[in-house]
């Protein structure tokens, strides 16, 4: 259980700024692997440790930027980003659709680029900045994909609608948004089940035609 | 007050926008798993690995020693609910079949159900925990595949399932021109993009709020009521957006129960979301279908004789009935026509209503049949459509209240270009490709129910209406104000509508296209009511429009309001009344690979009189991509040696994606019907998906000349 050390011993709620810390969350294999292994947790509840004190052993302490705000925050390495933002800061914007990178309704910018957030551990955005589908307006002000999806009517139930929109917008500052076509190939991984496809792809053009910034 | 628009000459962008449209881009509308609660309890369960048989034993020891564990509920140890009492002699079931209840004895009836449900108080803790769960069967023989269990084939109870006559169904095998073939629909999953989710907290011994994902909050309401013996009121259902349903949160499934239950047992608010492979387990599909079509015609196209038969997959456990064969009764004037419906038991969970339930099914046999009767009269599809076009409604001989499905084909012929079409398949080449044209005809009855609609003027001039009407995405607060905008004649800026709520005044189930005419209905009349009383307020010589906040104020009133219940009319009983689409597409094939494009579609609906012509058209534009998904991808894969899915994700189940689908025309006749409602609106949520798989088939026919019959049309299909 040597492999689980560095979170065992890192205090809960402070931020380590070593290096070898830094290198470590790095290894997202290795960070797998802990997160495979049953842990420190359940030997200490087969041991009959306190609860408390596994809770504490399984937790890492991680600082994450997410729409412009620092958290500091305590998860479990096998926390997924997805389930750090709805589950424990309430940020529901960002959508479970599936939990395999499939449907893309999980999709949020890190560090600018769109991903999959149910893929992505929240350790691995420690020292990054998250931007949800709550942190795309300026203020009351919309962004302009967020007005281009009202007027066109980019969607019905509305459930993969952050997803796509986190997407458009990153399709867009990729340089994948110069026709209908191209436009369609960039926002394929990100499902619409009510069918909004048409919407979207207006949507899109309409943004990018109108060469505002995104 | 706006004029209404023409729904084809305004722009797509034009008409009002969502009412929660803000709400939707900013990630602000909460869906059910998303009204967090201090102290959250996360449920998830551990299901079975086993098809059909019994658990001889479940260790779940780790699991109770896991972090964070709070509970671990099996069917040992779970306490019985007061409303299971009845029905529950395993011996004797009620006509029909009866739910599956979790945790109520130790049988296993399909693969995936649920055999423990763990509740922590994370949700890692709980996932990893229902791991650590070990459960021992006793296994039994079983039978996924329908089409090996079709000895079983039963004539179903049930409206509207009997077999059907009229004249002499067999009088096709005496006509000049015959026809006949089997079409298969297989098992299709729901799959909205929302997981079915539901969040239940008691706040006292009796009395339980719940968050679930439902097209009906109040019938959510009663069901839980009932199944712990509560009154209805203490039973607080809120579901303010739903994630997309297609017909699979049309009631409530046994792990919503044992949600509730489990939040019972534990003291704290809990949280079950179920994963993407329970979508395909847990809250139904459109079964496996076999249908068999008869046809017999004149060398003139008239039809002679017609014969409609179909078994569909229900589960061991339950009886699930649809319309499949019903539209084959009234499509088309034929003197001699008959129907006949079964239903044969597979070991899996039980079916339910899938967008177009039953006449999505059978309108691709039924509308296949005629494209395949059309090529062998060497005749235009449309024009044999024609020639036996029902003028009144052949099963009743009803007059249609409205009926513009001539007009329908004749528009949606001109916007594709139907003229291009080869007569002769096979024929028409592009850029190495394949191209071909088809259509296809979708019918589904333009129901209306009874909404009760509380209307309030409130002193700042907002217009609130309210009633626990569910929108699953169509957009139904948009029509609604639509509707109340131009009933009471102010700015749909003005008005509020509320829904989503039990304790609002009730209003049936979203499902099967009623909603607009149901509750729109209400929403007229009890607009219209409030003017009145504003009238009567007033006096003689009123305004039409007066100033509402001056009249509240001047009378010293904090508001007006009004409760109106709103029921269809005697009249419409004499009338039969449908809404009726038909659905027009441009293929291209590759001959090499057998790929399918859907290059072109229009769309074209007779569904009354739009009231919301922006949300109308995505409405139609999302169930045309749901019938191209239909008819070129969708399949749940059971692997039957051991009963259990192979595709249930979204990688192996396949659906439409952006770059699947073109762009999509629209065409409504936009004729009001006044028989249906005062509005003269038709439902339109079916007919958008109805006759698309045909289309499709129609079209692959017209571009290669392969005729295929199972569905989904994937290449390999295509290739040989």
């Amino acid at each position: 259980m040597k492999k689980n050390k560095p979170c065992g011993n890192a205090p809960e709620g402070n931020e380590p700024e070593d290096n070898s810390r830094r290198n470590f969350l790095k290894q997202s294999s290795l960070l797998t692997a802990i997160a495979l292994i049953p842990g420190v947790a359940v030997k200490a509840a087969e041991g009959h440790f306190d609860e408390k004190v596994a809770a504490v052993f399984e937790k890492v302490p991680v600082s994450i930027e997410i729409n412009g705000k620092a958290h500091k925050l305590s998860v479990e390495p096998r926390t997924t980003l997805l389930d750090l933002l709805r589950e424990q800061l309430d940020l529901t914007g960002t959508k479970k659709g599936c939990d395999y990178g499939q449907c893309g309704a999980c999709t949020v910018h890190v560090n600018g680029k769109r991903v999959n957030s149910c893929l992505t551990l929240a350790v691995m955005t420690h020292g990054k900045k998250v931007t949800t589908i709550e942190g795309l307006a300026n203020g009351d002000q919309l962004h302009p994909m967020q007005e281009a999806f009202i007027k066109h009517d980019g969607f019905q139930c509305g459930y993969c609608t952050p997803g796509q929109i986190m997407s458009a917008v990153a399709c867009v500052r990729e340089g994948h948004a110069n026709s209908e076509a191209e436009i369609r190939e960039y926002m394929s991984g990100n499902i619409c089940r009510c069918g909004a496809y048409p919407n979207i792809v207006n949507a899109i053009m309409e943004v990018k035609e109108g060469g505002q910034q995104v | 007050m706006k004029q209404q628009q023409d729904p084809n000459k305004a722009a797509y962008t034009e008409g009002i926008s969502r009412v929660d449209g803000r709400l939707k881009v900013t990630g602000a509308a909460k869906y059910s798993a998303e009204y967090n609660q201090g102290n959250m309890a996360y449920a998830v369960f551990a299901n079975s690995t086993i098809t059909k048989g019994t658990i001889k034993a479940i260790d779940t020891k780790a699991a109770e020693r896991a972090p964070g564990v709070l509970k671990v509920i099996t069917y040992q140890n779970a306490p019985e609910l007061p409303g299971y009492q009845t029905g529950k002699d395993p011996s004797k079931p009620p006509a029909g079949g009866g739910p599956l209840r979790l945790f109520v004895d130790n049988t296993v009836k399909y693969n995936g159900q649920p055999v423990a449900m763990v509740v922590a108080d994370s949700f890692e803790r709980a996932t990893y925990a229902a791991s650590l769960i070990k459960a021992t069967y006793a296994e039994e023989s079983f039978q996924t595949d329908v089409t090996k269990n079709l000895d079983k084939a039963r004539r179903p109870g049930g409206v509207r399932t009997e077999d059907y006559k009229r004249g002499n169904p067999d009088e096709w095998k005496n006509a000049e021109v015959k026809f006949e073939a089997e079409y298969v629909v297989p098992i299709e999953v729901h799959n909205p993009m929302e997981l079915h989710a539901i969040i239940a907290n008691w706040t006292a011994d009796d009395k339980v709020e719940v968050y679930a994902k439902t097209q009906g909050v109040k019938s959510t309401q009663n069901a839980i009521a009932q199944a712990f013996k509560l009154p209805k009121e203490n039973v607080q259902v809120t579901t303010k957006f739903v994630g997309g349903a297609f017909g699979n949160a049309l009631r409530t499934w046994p792990h919503e129960t044992a949600a509730v239950m489990a939040a019972k047992l534990v003291k704290r608010p809990l949280k079950l979301v179920l994963t993407r492979e329970m979508q395909f387990n847990s809250v139904g599909y459109r079964p496996h279908t076999l249908q068999k079509i008869s046809i017999g015609a004149t060398k003139d196209g008239k039809l002679t004789g017609l014969i409609h038969e179909a078994t569909g997959q229900t589960s061991s456990f339950e009886e699930f009935t649809e319309g499949t064969v019903n539209m084959s009764r009234f499509m088309y004037a034929c003197p001699n026509v008959g129907t006949i419906y079964k239903v044969a038991p597979t070991d899996t969970n039980t079916p339910t209503w899938m967008r177009g339930p039953g006449e999505a099914t059978g309108a691709f046999a039924l509308e296949s049949a005629i494209d395949e009767l059309a090529h062998q009269l060497d005749m235009d599809p449309i024009e044999l459509r024609l020639r036996n076009y029902a003028e009144t409604d052949p099963e009743n001989g009803k007059p249609f209240s409205t009926k513009f499905l001539k007009e329908a084909y004749e528009m949606g012929a001109d916007k594709i270009g139907w003229k291009n079409r080869p007569s002769k398949p096979g024929t028409l080449k592009e850029d190495g490709w394949l191209v071909g044209y088809g259509m296809g005809s979708g019918v589904f009855g333009a129901h209306r129910g009874s909404a009760t609609v509380k209307a309030t003027m409130q002193a700042n001039g907002t217009l609130l209406l309210q009633t626990a009407v569910t929108d699953i995405g169509v957009g139904t607060g948009t029509a609604m104000t639509a509707i109340a905008s131009e009933a009471f004649g102010i700015p749909s800026e003005r008005i509020k509508f509320e829904l989503g709520d039990s304790s609002l005044p009730p209003s049936p189930t979203q499902g099967g296209s009623a909603i607009t005419a149901t509750v729109g209905s209400a929403v007229h009349d009890a607009c219209l009511a409030l003017k009145e009383k504003f009238q009567q307020l007033i006096g003689n010589g009123g305004a039409d429009q007066p100033d509402y906040v001056k009249v509240l104020k001047d009378k010293g009133l904090p508001q007006l309001d009004v409760t109106i219940t709103s029921s269809p009319s005697s009249e419409a009983r004499k009338y039969s009344s449908y809404s009726y689409s038909v659905h027009f597409v441009q293929v291209k094939v590759h001959p090499a690979t057998g790929v399918t494009r859907v290059t072109k579609v229009v769309s074209v609906a007779d569904s009354g009189k739009i009231a919301s012509p922006k949300t109308a058209r995505s409405q139609i534009v999302g169930g045309a991509i749901g019938g191209i998904g239909m008819a070129l991808m969708e399949e749940g894969v059971i692997d039957h040696r051991y009963g259990r899915y192979v595709n249930a994700d979204l990688a192996g189940y396949h659906v439409p994606v952006h770059a699947d689908i073109p762009q999509i025309d629209t065409i409504f006749v936009n004729k009001p019907d006044f028989v249906v409602d005062p509005m003269g609106v038709k439902g339109m949520g079916e007919i958008a998906l109805i006759g698309m798989s045909a289309a499709v088939a129609n079209a692959i026919f017209n571009a290669t000349g392969k005729r295929v019959r199972e569905l989904p049309i994937t290449p390999d299909k295509l290739m040989a």
